[in-house]
């Protein structure tokens, strides 16, 4: 089987760079107010964006007198200062649930590859026993939905309630994700197999020695597709965990952003706060860092993979 | 994908005798003689090849076992839509009881209203969220420097990367009670008042919502077709006179038509899914009466309240109704001699 999802993917790509910034010469030249109104919903775009982080960065800057002069929220601060983020890392309730979040994130991303590199690569050679069977299971994921509760008796059945693997192992794999990625392994020519297995090379030698080495892109998009889902979610432990000291970031941002439970010095750790909305503005910040600083390595792939798994339908 | 596999599947199972004709020969331990591609060799018995393929199976066992657990075993697992079910009993001892949560369920106001409310959120979102990224797209498209196009995308794409939290924890900032925008307005004696707890306006702070993290990211695919549009028949239009308007409207639209059918039917699978997590952050503030759809129904008063059996039947028939209207709507495309999701 080729992958039309691929060879189109490159079809496509190469005439997407091959546009060029010249106008072409059939092209009218622009008037005035059609560009002048261009230029402005453009501006609007970028205003609508980039506004909210501005003032959540200004805001977690700020201090007490500045913020309640402004009647809230701050968007370039006079004296910046960090207070707010000392008081939420020093060790209470953030601290702990940034932590929970990192480990979730990491050990479940890992998690997460490892089983979708097994799965794809199992799947991804021709004429396997059980390949198509199996190849059905995981695209059925695409039509069906459990629900809700039923899923949710599954997890109290396995005992996972309150544990940190009911933050990882429910969202584990994804369908999406393991197309793309079979869809990359087909898409390496046949020719490298024949000529690893002539040397004597079994399939786990040939994924790890030539397959992986050839998918590392593919394999990082991926795998951050996982991270920021695993970081984002908080319904699974709204789900699944009572425990307050289990509870990840999104889940602490969300009872003092979005519910107003007050932040008190005894949960943060210090013995003195700064004003309100400059450490919910501190916890809104440290929730967004970590997606905005893998931001720009996704952006040049993730297109890619948005394609394949689209096209391949 | 799936097309490929669905078709070649057929064809597999029906004559088992004959393996698959791509790079089979590669699979074999030892590869046969030169020209031994073209015999069609004869399929070695199953136990030869589950030995052949034990590292591959062993390979997909994790992933198997996932989805069989928690995707195949809940969705079977529906089965407690029909049942009295006790968590105490358990899934085997709780007693049957046939159509009685169905309708029971069906005579329940709360519901309705949540059926109502989800259809309301679902209209409103088809007909103004849907159009965003195409017309996202088409602004994109017709910027001619490459640099601006980046810096736009790199701008547009970025919220979709954020979790519902921080969107609604951004937008409550915003134009929430003590929120920089309200309190612009409440100054200049345009009490808007607190958009965020307004029941009246849910919908479309919703939408909103939507527009802002997803419609970026949701214009990436419509961009892709149309970079796949020849520029020779924009050319050509242009030596016949069309302007602009024209040429998008002649070229580029019926261009990317295939795709937008595409995502129609993907929407439509989906069209009692309207942004569950959405609208489970901002139940509280807004009330029940305008934010209970009907995911946050079977979520409320399953998890919450523990009538398990009938917030089961509320879960199994959407989700009846989301698999029914994927597979019509995907006949429809096929009569309109569109390509639809699968075949």
């Amino acid at each position: 089987m080729t992958t039309p999802a691929i060879s189109l993917f490159k079809r496509r790509t190469a005439r997407f760079t091959a546009r060029t910034d010249a106008r072409p010469p059939w092209m009218e030249r622009p008037t005035w107010y059609g560009q002048g109104l261009k230029v402005l919903v453009l501006g609007a775009i970028v205003v609508a964006v980039g506004y909210p982080f501005l003032i959540a960065l200004g805001t977690s800057l700020a201090g007490k007198e500045e913020i309640a002069a402004n009647g809230g929220y701050v968007m370039f601060p006079t004296e910046p200062t960090l207070q707010a983020y000392e008081a939420v890392l020093s060790g209470g309730v953030v601290t702990r649930a940034a932590l929970v979040s990192i480990g979730v994130t990491l050990v479940g991303t890992a998690l997460s590859l490892l089983c979708t590199i097994a799965l794809a690569y199992g799947l991804s050679r021709p004429g396997t026993v059980a390949g198509k069977p199996i190849l059905f299971l995981v695209l059925g994921t695409f039509l069906f939905t459990p629900g809700i509760i039923p899923v949710y008796l599954v997890v109290d059945q396995l005992g996972m309630i309150d544990s940190y693997a009911s933050l990882i192992v429910p969202i584990m794999l994804n369908a999406f994700n393991i197309v793309v990625v079979r869809a990359f392994f087909q898409g390496i020519p046949d020719e490298l197999h024949e000529a690893a297995r002539l040397d004597g090379a079994g399939e786990i030698t040939v994924l790890c020695r030539i397959v992986l080495p050839l998918s590392k892109a593919v394999l990082a998009v991926v795998g951050m597709f996982y991270a920021v889902s695993y970081w984002n979610n908080f319904f699974n432990a709204m789900l699944y965990i009572n425990d307050g000291a289990k509870l990840p970031l999104q889940m602490v941002l969300r009872s003092y952003v979005l519910q107003g439970d007050t932040i008190n010095e005894s949960a943060m750790g210090v013995s003195s706060l700064p004003p309100s909305s400059a450490t919910q503005m501190a916890v809104l910040l440290l929730a967004i860092v970590p997606i905005v600083a893998v931001y720009p390595f996704l952006q040049r792939h993730f297109t890619k993979g948005v394609l394949t798994g689209a096209v391949k339908g | 994908m799936p097309k490929a596999a669905l078709t070649s599947t057929r064809s597999d199972t029906s004559t088992p005798q004959v393996p698959p004709p791509t790079g089979h020969s590669a699979r074999e331990p030892a590869p046969p003689a030169r020209g031994g591609k073209r015999a069609p060799t004869v399929r070695k018995p199953l136990r030869a090849r589950l030995k052949r393929d034990r590292a591959l199976l062993l390979l997909c066992i994790p992933g198997v076992l996932y989805f069989a657990v928690f995707f195949y075993l809940p969705l079977a697992g529906n089965t407690i839509a029909f049942q009295d079910y006790q968590p105490y009993l358990g899934f085997k001892e709780s007693p049957f009881v046939g159509w009685t949560n169905f309708t029971a369920l069906l005579e329940q106001p709360e519901f309705w209203s949540s059926v109502w409310n989800t259809l309301e959120i679902t209209a409103v979102q088809l007909l103004l969220f849907f159009p965003a990224p195409i017309a996202l797209a088409l602004l994109l498209n017709s910027l001619i420097s490459n640099r601006t196009r980046r810096f736009m995308q790199t701008i547009v794409y970025l919220p979709h990367f954020l979790s519902w939290v921080v969107v609604v924890a951004m937008f409550q900032q915003v134009f929430g009670g003590a929120g920089t925008i309200s309190g612009y307005l409440a100054e200049h004696g345009i009490g808007a008042g607190n958009l965020m707890t307004n029941p009246d306006t849910f919908t479309f702070l919703l939408t909103s919502q939507m527009i802002w993290k997803d419609a970026g990211y949701g214009a990436i695919i419509f961009l892709a077709a149309m970079a796949s549009i020849d520029n020779g028949l924009y050319e050509s239009a242009a030596m016949d006179g069309a302007g602009w308007a024209r040429r998008m409207w002649h070229v580029t639209l019926p261009g990317i038509r295939p795709t937008i059918v595409l995502m129609l039917i993907l929407r439509l699978g989906e069209i009692l899914s309207v942004g569950f997590e959405q609208i489970l952050l901002q139940r509280e503030a807004v009330g029940p009466d305008a934010a209970e759809v009907l995911d946050t129904y079977v979520y409320y008063h399953g998890v919450v309240d523990g009538d398990w059996g009938m917030s089961t039947a509320a879960g199994l028939m959407k989700g009846v109704i989301g698999f029914v209207l994927i597979v019509v709507a995907n006949k429809v495309a096929h009569r309109l001699g569109e390509q639809g999701v699968y075949r």
